[in-house]
């Protein structure tokens, strides 16, 4: 290699960086930097104009200082001068300014892209793959709104260099990513798909990339990629080493492209031509035997090329989960690489076989490696290749060995890193649950889990822990006994404390007639830990103690004595003091009778999913968020029940939901709640704002007024609505289908509603009217919160209003001529929006005009001079403005397809009214 | 790909590349976090971690780090020959390359990188055909050479 020129010539920008590399102190530095800003400052000012050199050289000494972490605030409009310097150089330096600085300053956002329109149309190449560069690094939606349109074009022509296309191709995916819905591929979907058979095998790379991401979004009209992706990958796995020249990587062919052309049938099913599938299960098994064949070098770039394959391939399989054949032999191939000496390969094998131990063809031989993993769990040195491991031993475990995994797993815990301790919690407590034969290793297990890893135990375990004792009557004698040992440590975590206080106050009798747990042992060994631990479970405590008056009336004068000292009492919190009141008073005024009935066993809880692997799923989800937003919902439904339920609901209220463990917010609440929604985590999962399910009940009232918007097992909520000219009137019928009446039921509307009734009786139904009024056109519907609580738990549910912007329409009939002279009135681009679209229904033509008529427009006939098409006009009625639209839906019985075009004054009503329609037929 | 960055042993950031929009506060936060991450790590240990809910993939070369973060489906392994051919172009573009080479001249490897990747993409794997890209750009450029001296990223 010639010594190659670096840096062009820039001695000020080398002596620059040297002077800083030699500064010995962060304030020597600083100091440098800031004598540097002023001058360039001052020549950037100076009356002087600088020549492109000198700002070449200066622009570069900014960004080499905003590099090293500090802030620039000028000279961005230097290096937009830049960009229109007909110089390589100063143009590449100014476009990598500004891909590094840019800033949405609006008005040099408008030069920026003034000065790539110039160089996309210059029809220089190497001009034309700066500019696309400088908009795949932006990627701004000003940028995608300017150059959106242009660059399609640009990959597809026929004469662009392929190097331009290449540019091109990942320049609109990343335009894609930013703003999906200005990239419209349309007309140009077949030649880009394509790319796939060019013969620039820089170009296919490129495309592919961009392919996939597009079919990820319409996988149907890119389906034609499947085979073209089948034919293409063939070539490539058959071919020699050398077929390839430098796309040849450490004698592998073509491995970047290979894996993204597995990556991009994994958007789709398996091929159902039986020609394109067996030429893909041929390519597939060729690279399982090239795993087998020794290798062509000794260099790691080879093995890890070949392997980057392999487990492409192997995702491949997993993914169409079809070839039993295949599946064994990737668990195989997998199960070699558990043992490799490359910690790479351990950790990708581990991590692979995790999707193959789900697969129900697969499952078994996973399993065979298991001692293996345990092994690796105990052994590996690096804290990830661990994770993996745990993860892999949850993924394989099932009846057969959950007791072997969940007792290594545990074992593991001991020692287990930080950083890794819940969710390892997380996954013993759903193994053993999920795999109890007897529950009595259940309650082992879990009080294990709290003893070793007392911290890491969320209270979504030690919850569900109660749930199944109260609901198995078999294992609540042994869990008693159990947790009244575990107590007797000297030291132990708080949630033992609130385990053993739930559990004793509910079953504590199955083991009083033994005295060495007597009821006053019980008491007193409870009691022990009662001033080290936290507030809640103070409460809790003080609950068991109730509890325990009604169980053994022998305790009562002891515990009567506890509840009315001055450390109880007169608690300076104003929770423990209220219940140490309210259950002193209970314990002397109320009868037997009556203590009996309010201190009742806990009825058993529905059975549900269990609430932990709820949680395990939300931590395993998109980040951390989720769970953030679950700890939010509990503390608004915290705050909700405050006020409302205090005065309404107290606690020596004998109805069979009074929640008699635990007056408000605190944890007891929803852990005894005896409702359906055992959890609030459990709810929100269920009745958040449902979009998939509920997509199609909001689109049924696009054509209609009345009907049923929503029902699940406690609630139907109906609706009647009537519009005229830019009003409306919507009843809102919200029935009880339980028998336990909703306390502080609430809605809130994101626009203004009158107030409900706060209060559902069981099998009741009230009614709230909404009036509407559209000022102006919209889009999205108004969002409808409902809250109540129905028996303790806390329920919410989100349902989008179906109120749309047709609901508004004046129809308004008109001649055939007025229709066509009005249509072209109406020809701005924008002013039109056109979908094609798959009929969902049978094309019936009556039940076609049906839905038009429900539409609100004039359904105009003989308009259209094909009688098979319709054609529909009106005038949306908004306060600030009425927009008149045309519709005109083409049904085409044979290919099962309708074209839909609406034309309407103002763009966004067309869009809109495109977007609601295309969903109805 | 996410975004990739180059640091030294001493965590002195010398590259960084983002392909998703960021705040700088942002970006600088990621960077302080992955770098301490990166660098506690020991030797033998595997060039792959899960971060947030990323995956990363890294490696050392001489004095450097090169430090890529993928997405949950991307493909570790051929990621990581990514970094090796990005290393492979520095090496043979500046004549065994070393990290002074990258720091005085950033810009240089930020061009090939563009070259190389874009969007987070590979566009072009073939070493000679990135090469002659930037070759044709240099034939522009007067002549002007910086010696280094400090440890190979490829020896």
């Amino acid at each position: 290699m010639p010594a190659v020129s670096k840096g062009d010539g820039m001695r000020g920008l080398a002596v620059f960086i040297s002077d800083i590399r030699n500064c010995k102190s962060k304030e020597a530095e600083i100091k440098r930097i800031n004598k540097e800003l002023a001058n360039i400052r001052s020549k950037f000012k100076g009356d002087k104009a600088l020549d492109g050199y000198s700002k070449k050289k200066y622009v570069c000494k900014l960004l080499f200082i905003f590099l090293l972490g500090h802030d620039i605030d000028f000279g961005h409009m230097e290096a937009v001068n830049l960009l229109s310097s007909n110089k390589y150089t100063e143009k590449q330096i100014g476009y990598l300014f500004i891909s590094v600085l840019v800033n949405s300053n609006s008005e040099l956002i408008r030069l920026i892209n003034n000065a790539i329109k110039n160089d996309l149309s210059s029809r220089n190449p190497t001009f034309m793959c700066l500019a696309l560069h400088c908009i795949a690094n932006v990627g701004s939606r000003e940028m995608a709104e300017a150059f959106a349109g242009e660059i399609p074009r640009i990959l597809v022509a026929g004469d662009t260099m392929d190097s331009v296309k290449q540019s091109a191709a990942l320049c609109l995916l990343r335009l894609y990513k930013t703003s999906p819905d200005l990239v419209l591929m349309g007309e140009w979907t077949s030649r880009v798909v394509h790319l796939l058979n060019d013969q620039h095998m820089g170009v296919v790379t490129a495309a592919i990339s961009l392919i996939t991401c597009l079919s990820q979004k319409n996988p149907d009209e890119f389906k034609t990629c499947v085979s073209l992706a089948v034919s293409r990958l063939s070539r490539i796995v058959s071919s020699a080493s050398t077929d390839l020249q430098d796309y040849t990587y450490y004698f592998v062919p073509a491995p970047w492209l290979s894996c993204k052309l597995l990556r991009l049938l994994q958007c789709y099913p398996p091929p159902e031509d039986g020609a394109v599938k067996g030429r893909l299960v041929e390519c597939l098994e060729t690279i399982l035997n090239k795993a087998q064949e020794p290798p062509k070098s000794k260099k790691v770039q080879h093995s890890n090329a070949k392997n980057a394959i392999l487990f492409e391939a192997i995702s491949l399989i997993i993914h169409y989960d079809s070839e039993p054949n295949l599946l064994v032999r990737a668990c195989n191939q997998l199960g070699q690489f558990l043992q490799h000496r490359e910690t790479n390969l351990r950790y990708l094998a581990l991590e692979s076989m995790c999707t193959l131990a789900s697969s129900e063809f697969s499952h078994e031989a996973v399993k065979t490696h298991i001692e293996t993993v345990i092994n690796a769990l105990k052994t590996e040195r690096d804290v990830s290749v661990r994770q993996r491991a745990a993860d892999l031993l949850y993924a394989m475990c099932d009846r057969s060995n959950a007791k072997q995994i969940v007792a290594e797993m545990l074992s593991y815990l001991e020692t287990a890193d930080y950083s890794i301790r819940e969710e390892m919690v997380l996954k013993v407590a759903i193994l053993a649950e999920k795999y109890a034969v007897d529950y009595s290793w259940y309650v082992d297990t879990i009080l294990n889990l709290i003893r070793i890893a007392g911290d890491y135990v969320s209270e979504e375990v030690w919850y569900r822990v109660i749930q199944i004792v109260i609901n198995r009557d078999d294992v609540q004698g042994y869990a008693a006994k159990t947790v009244f040992e575990a107590l007797q440590a000297p030291a132990c975590h708080e949630n033992m404390v609130k385990v053993g206080g739930y559990i004793l106050g509910e079953f504590g009798n199955l083991i009083a007639g033994d005295p060495r747990s007597s009821p006053l042992v019980q008491f007193n060994l409870l009691h022990s830990k009662f001033h080290l631990c936290s507030v809640p479970t103070r409460a809790l405590l003080l609950s068991a103690y109730i509890k325990f008056i009604n169980l053994f009336p022998e305790t009562k004068s002891t515990i009567q004595e506890v509840l009315r000292s001055d450390s109880q009492i007169r608690n300076s919190d104003v929770e423990l003091q209220q219940r140490a009141v309210e259950y002193l008073k209970l314990s002397s005024i109320a009868s037997t009778d009556v203590l009996a009935t309010v201190l009742e066993e806990m009825p058993p809880f529905p059975e549900r999913e269990s609430s932990i692997l709820a949680k395990l799923k939300k931590k395993k989800g998109p980040g951390a968020v989720s769970v953030n937003e679950l700890e939010e919902g509990k503390r608004e439904g915290g705050e909700l029940n405050g006020g409302g339920e205090r005065g309404g609901d107290s606690s020596s209220t004998p109805s069979p939901s009074a929640d008699l463990l635990g007056l408000r917010a605190g944890p007891p609440v929803t852990a005894a709640a005896p409702s359906a929604g055992s959890l609030l985590v459990d709810v929100f999962s269920e009745a958040g704002v449902n979009d998939d399910g509920f997509l199609s009940e909001f689109s049924r009232f696009v054509c209609k007024n009345n009907g049923v918007l929503f029902e699940n097992q406690l609630l139907q909520i109906g609706i009647k609505s009537e519009y005229r000219q830019n009003l409306g009137r919507m009843y809102l019928f919200y029935g009880n289908k339980t028998s336990v009446q909703f306390v502080t039921f609430t809605t809130t509307l994101n626009v203004q509603a009158k107030p409900v009734e706060p209060l559902i009786e069981g099998g009741a139904q009230v009614q709230q009217v909404i009036n509407i009024e559209c000022l102006t056109d919209f889009s999205d519907a108004p969002l409808l919160n409902i809250k109540f609580r129905y028996g303790g738990a806390l329920q919410n549910l989100t349902l989008k209003l179906p109120v749309t912007i047709n609901k508004f329409f004046q129809p308004t009939e008109m001649a055939s001529h007025d229709f066509f002279q009005r249509w072209k009135q109406l020809s701005l681009p924008q002013q039109e929006a056109q979908k094609i679209f798959k009929a969902n229904h049978a094309m019936d033509t009556e039940v076609l005009k049906a839905k038009l008529l429900g539409l609100g427009m004039a359904l105009l006939e003989n308009v259209d001079p094909n009688p098979e098409n319709f054609v529909c006009a009106g005038v949306i009625q908004t306060k600030a403005q009425q927009v008149g639209s045309l519709l005109r839906l083409e049904p085409n019985a044979q290919a099962q397809m309708y074209r839909l075009t609406v034309r309407s004054s103002k763009d966004t009503v067309s869009k809109r009214l495109c977007e609601l329609l295309a969903e109805q037929f | 790909m996410q975004f990739m960055l180059l640091f030294s042993r001493q965590g002195k950031l010398r590259l960084q590349k983002w392909y998703v929009p960021l705040s700088d506060k942002e970006k600088k936060k990621i960077t302080r976090e992955l770098v301490q991450t990166v660098l506690a790590r020991k030797p033998k240990m595997c060039s792959f971690l899960e971060w947030r809910d990323l995956k990363i993939v890294y490696k050392r070369y001489a004095s450097l780090y090169f430090c890529c973060a993928i997405e949950d489906q991307d493909n570790e392994l051929i990621t990581l020959e990514i970094i090796h051919r990005y290393v492979e172009l520095l090496d043979k573009y500046f004549g065994s390359v070393c990290e002074l080479d990258i720091i005085f001249n950033f810009e240089k490897a930020y061009f090939i990188l563009d070259e190389f990747l874009l969007g987070g993409e590979a566009q072009e794997t073939s070493k000679k055909n990135v090469l002659k890209a930037i070759e044709q750009a240099d034939l522009l450029q007067e002549n002007n050479n910086t010696s280094c001296s400090m440890g190979l990223l490829l020896s």
